[in-house]
């Protein structure tokens, strides 16, 4: 844990290995938000749920 | 305390009101102004929502309302920290627990705004009047960055230290390092724990006034035109 993170470079691209596998899980988070379905159905209406 | 119907001057008494004994409330003035203005936007009965439409049954209008308990949880064991100060969160067991909560609930905060950020950007979530809300959105990741900057400045450890050396030329290269001084403690530490939280939870609260005012934007495409908007031209446009 007190080691520096391994450093990932192509051309202009730096990142380290942790803020990239961040980003990655974060997008596959957001594209599972899109495809699996909510609880309840959808186009249901009258839920109580908050935005 | 008896109110005031205007701004420094008591509302005339009526006509036949009897000098030293209480007199109805006449409405006018700036209390009863302000409170027509905020009623008209948004009224109690409406601030919180019992009924949602149907496309907010998705998983993307969750990562709004998981941020903000990610932020209730960063402010709650903030006050702990304040409350008992830098020797106990780096010494204690209890104090290393709650240090972990405020830092790991910060990374929940900050994951879970992008993830909202992206949902809004991508649904254009600025449509239909709504250009304030997405403008406030930003203005609250901005401080957020500046809060969450501040807070690595003040764990009091060489982490903090080497963090705060090193900044300081880059934020004197912005031009406003003489008056925000990363090398500061003071200043940094009154910024993190009281300025900037207040700050982003009321900019916060007004996000959410601004987004029960208005409603969930309708995703693009929907066929749905609410009566309001006939004519091509929303009757919110220009509030």
């Amino acid at each position: 844990m007190n080691s520096p993170a391994p450093y990932l470079h192509w051309g202009f691209i730096l990142i380290s290995l942790p803020n990239l596998v961040l980003i990655a899980v974060m997008v596959a988070l957001f594209i599972a938000a899109l495809i699996v379905p909510f609880p309840h159905g959808a186009g249901h209406r009258g839920r109580d749920d908050d935005d | 305390m008896t109110e005031t119907g205007g701004a420094g001057t008591p509302p005339s008494p009526p006509a036949d009101g009897v000098a030293g004994t209480p007199v109805a409330e006449a409405e006018g003035g700036w209390t009863a102004a302000v409170r027509g203005r905020l009623t008209s936007r948004l009224s109690v009965d409406e601030l919180l929502p019992a009924r949602q439409p149907a496309y907010v049954g998705s998983w993307v209008y969750v990562f709004g309302v998981v941020t903000i308990a990610a932020l209730v949880w960063v402010v709650a064991s903030g006050c702990v920290l304040a409350l008992m100060g830098s020797a106990w969160w780096h010494t204690s067991s209890l104090g290393h627990f709650f240090n972990s909560i405020h830092f790991w609930s910060v990374q929940m905060f900050f994951i879970f705004m992008v993830l909202h950020l992206w949902g809004q950007y991508w649904g254009a979530g600025w449509r239909d009047g709504r250009a304030k809300t997405w403008m406030v959105g930003v203005v609250i990741f901005l401080f957020s960055i500046v809060t969450a900057f501040t807070g690595y400045l003040v764990q009091q450890n060489f982490d903090s230290q080497w963090i705060a050396v090193n900044a300081k030329d880059a934020v004197n290269s912005t031009g406003l390092g003489g008056f925000f001084n990363v090398l500061n403690f003071g200043q940094m530490y009154g910024l993190h724990v009281m300025l900037l939280p207040i700050g982003v939870t009321l900019l916060v609260v007004l996000h959410i006034l601004q987004v029960r005012s208005r409603g969930v934007v309708r995703p693009i495409g929907d066929p749905y035109v609410p009566e309001a908007t006939a004519g091509g031209v929303t009757a919110e446009a220009g509030r």
